[in-house]
C-alpha cells in the first residue's frame, strides 16, 4: 500500500519533466519534417505547396552542401585532433608535482568559460588582425611577413579559435581520469624497470582510452553545430570557405527565408548528430549499470 | 640522488606548467589589458604591454553609448530564470528516479540525454516560426523558455548522479522514526543534497550565460543578452578594440569567477557521469 503510494508519487514527480522534454523533442522535429516537404518561402507567402522530397534533392545536390559538409568534417576533425594531441601531454604535465598547481589549472581552464562571441572577436581583432594584431607584430619581430589570417586561411583561423576554447575541456577530463589512475600500478611498473615511455604506452594510455572516447563524442556533438564563432568572424566566407552545415542552414532559413530547404538541411544535421549520439548514449548507458 | 632527481623534475614540470598555463590564458589577459588602454594604444604597433597610460574611460563609454547594463540585466534574468525553472522541474524528476527507480528508469534517463543530442540548428526553422507567430521573438520569456528546455536534460542528469549518492539507509531510518515524507525531505534530504544542488545550479548558470545559438537567432535588441551585445562589435564598430575589450571583460568576469569554483562539477556535468 505504502509502496504503491510512493510509486504513484514518484510517477507524478517525474511527469512534468518527461512531458516537457517529449513535447520539446517531438513538436519541432515533426514541424521540421513537415516543412521539409513543402515549397515554403517567407518572402513569398501564400505559395506553400507540397513538393515531396524535392527540398532534400535541392539541399543535397546544392554545391554549397558538399562544401559545407566538407568544412564541417574538417573543422570537427581538426579541433578533435588538436585538443586531444595537446590535451594528453598537458593533462600529464598537470598531473606532475607542480608548485602553484591550482593557479595553473585556473589559467588553463579559463578559456572554456569565455562566451563564444567574446573569444571569437578577441582572437580575430586583438591577436589575428593582419596589421595591428599581436601575431602580426610577433611575425614582424622575426622578420616574417604578416599573415592575413581570415583571408589566407579562414577555416584554419576558425579552427584555431575553437581549439583554444575546447582544449581546456579535453585537458580537464583527461586530468580527472589520470588522477583516478592507480599509483601503485605505475610504481610496480617502474620497479620492474619499465621506462617512462613504456609505462605511458602500456599503462597510462590504455587507461585514457575511455575518457578520450568520451571527449571525442561530446566535443563532436557540440562541434557539429558550431555557429557563433563563424557568425561573428567570417559570416561563412570568404565565399563558402568557412560555411559549415549549421551556418548553411541558418543562412537559408534566416537570410534567404527558404523554410523548406532549411528544414531539409536541419534534418540532415539531425541525422549526422544522431550517428554520434548513438555511440555516446551506449557508452554512458554502460556506465550507468556499473 | 633520487631526491635530487625529484627536485629537478619538480622544477622542470613547474616551469613548463606555468609557461603553458600562461600561454593559454594570455588571450584573456591581453584583452583585459587592452580594455584599460586608449583606442590608439590598443591599436599601436609595437604594442605596449604594461607601460601605457592606464584609463578606465572605456568602461564608462561602453555603458553610456550602448547601454551595457540593459544587456547585462538581460543576461542575468535569462540565465538565472532559465536555470531556476529548469531546477524546479528537474528536482522532483531526478528525485523520483534516484529514490524510486523502476525497470524503465535507465531508459528514461538515456532518452532524456538523447534529447540533448538534437542539434539546435535542426529545429531552428520551426522554433523561429512558432516564436514569430506568438510574438516571442526578442523577448526574455522566449529565451528563458528555450534555454530552460535545452539545459533540462543536463540538470536532471547532474541532480540524478548527486541524489544517487545519498545513502538510502538514512531515509529508511528516518521513516522508521516516524518521519513523514515532508519532514524527511526538509530535515534529512535537503541538507545532504545542498552541495549537489549548488553545483548543478552553478554549471547551468554558466552554460546559459554563454549560450550563443538561440540568443543570437531569437533576439536582436530588447531582450538581447551579452552574447548578442558583444556580437554587435563584429560590425565596423569592431574597430574600437579598447571598448570591445572593456565590454568583453565585463561580460566574462562574473562567469570566470563562478566557473573557477565549479571546475570539478564541470567534468561531471558535461560527461553525464561517464568520467568521474
Amino acid at each position: 500500500m505504502a509502496t504503491q503510494q510512493t510509486q504513484l508519487l514518484a510517477r507524478t514527480l517525474l511527469t512534468p519533466a518527461v512531458a516537457l522534454l517529449f513535447i520539446w523533442m517531438i513538436v519541432p522535429l515533426a514541424l521540421t519534417i513537415y516543412f521539409a516537404t513543402l515549397h515554403y518561402n517567407l518572402l513569398d507567402p501564400g505559395s506553400e505547396s507540397f513538393v515531396g522530397l524535392e527540398n532534400f534533392r535541392y539541399f543535397l545536390t546544392d554545391p554549397a552542401f558538399l562544401a559545407s559538409l566538407q568544412n564541417t568534417l574538417v573543422l570537427v576533425g581538426s579541433v578533435l585532433a588538436i585538443t586531444i594531441i595537446l590535451g594528453v601531454p598537458l593533462a600529464l604535465l598537470l598531473d606532475q608535482q607542480v608548485v602553484g598547481l591550482s593557479i595553473v589549472r585556473l589559467m588553463v581552464i579559463a578559456p572554456f568559460f569565455v562566451m563564444p562571441t567574446v573569444s571569437a572577436l578577441v582572437w580575430k581583432n586583438l591577436l589575428m588582425h593582419p596589421v595591428s594584431g599581436l601575431f602580426a607584430w610577433i611575425a614582424q619581430l622575426f622578420g616574417l611577413p604578416a599573415i592575413d589570417w581570415f583571408n589566407d586561411a579562414p577555416l584554419f583561423s576558425v579552427i584555431l579559435i575553437i581549439s583554444w576554447q575546447w582544449l581546456p575541456f579535453a585537458t580537464l577530463i583527461l586530468l580527472t581520469a589520470l588522477q583516478s589512475l592507480d599509483e601503485e600500478q605505475k610504481e610496480a611498473a617502474e620497479m620492474d624497470g619499465a621506462s617512462a615511455i613504456s609505462t605511458f604506452i602500456y599503462i597510462t594510455l590504455p587507461h585514457l582510452a575511455r575518457p578520450i572516447t568520451v571527449v571525442i563524442l561530446i566535443e563532436t556533438i557540440f562541434l557539429l553545430t558550431v555557429f557563433a564563432e563563424i557568425f561573428v568572424t567570417t559570416g561563412g566566407g570568404p565565399g563558402l570557405q568557412t560555411t559549415n552545415i549549421a551556418f548553411l542552414i541558418y543562412s537559408q532559413a534566416l537570410i534567404q527565408y527558404d523554410v523548406g530547404s532549411a528544414s531539409a538541411g536541419g534534418l540532415v544535421a539531425v541525422v549526422l548528430a544522431n550517428i554520434v549520439a548513438f555511440f555516446l548514449v551506449r557508452i554512458v548507458g554502460r556506465n550507468l549499470e556499473a | 640522488m633520487a631526491r635530487m632527481v625529484t627536485t629537478r623534475n619538480k622544477v622542470i614540470s613547474t616551469a613548463a606548467a606555468w609557461l603553458v598555463g600562461f600561454l593559454i590564458f594570455f588571450p584573456i589577459l591581453w584583452m583585459v589589458l587592452a580594455s584599460f588602454k586608449t583606442e590608439l594604444e590598443a591599436f599601436a604597433i609595437p604594442p605596449s604591454f604594461l607601460f601605457f597610460h592606464w584609463t578606465t574611460e572605456n568602461y564608462v563609454t561602453v555603458q553610456e553609448r550602448s547601454d551595457y547594463l540593459h544587456h547585462a540585466l538581460n543576461s542575468i534574468i535569462i540565465a538565472g530564470g532559465s536555470t531556476l525553472i529548469a531546477m524546479l522541474i528537474a528536482i522532483p524528476a531526478a528525485w523520483s528516479m534516484a529514490f524510486s527507480p523502476t525497470k524503465r528508469t535507465k531508459d528514461v534517463l538515456l532518452w532524456m540525454l538523447s534529447t540533448k543530442m538534437m542539434p539546435p540548428v535542426g529545429v531552428l526553422v520551426p522554433i523561429y516560426l512558432i516564436y514569430r507567430t506568438f510574438g516571442l521573438l526578442d523577448t526574455r520569456s522566449g529565451l528563458i523558455f528555450i534555454l530552460c528546455l535545452g539545459n533540462l536534460p543536463i540538470v536532471i542528469w547532474m541532480l540524478f548522479t548527486y541524489f544517487k549518492e545519498i545513502p538510502k539507509d538514512i531515509l529508511e531510518a528516518a521513516r522508521m522514526d516516524g518521519a513523514t515524507i515532508g519532514r524527511e525531505l526538509i530535515y534529512v534530504l535537503t541538507p545532504m543534497a545542498v552541495p549537489g544542488l549548488a553545483s548543478t545550479l552553478l554549471l547551468n548558470l554558466i552554460l546559459a550565460w554563454n549560450e550563443a545559438f538561440w540568443t543570437l537567432n531569437l533576439s536582436t535588441l530588447e531582450a538581447a543578452p551579452l552574447t548578442v551585445f558583444i556580437a554587435s562589435y563584429s560590425s565596423p564598430e569592431g574597430l574600437f578594440w579598447a571598448k570591445l575589450s572593456a565590454a568583453s571583460t565585463l561580460a566574462i568576469a562574473p562567469i570566470l569567477v563562478l566557473g573557477w569554483f565549479s571546475q570539478r562539477q564541470l567534468v561531471r556535468g558535461l560527461t553525464f557521469g561517464a568520467v568521474k
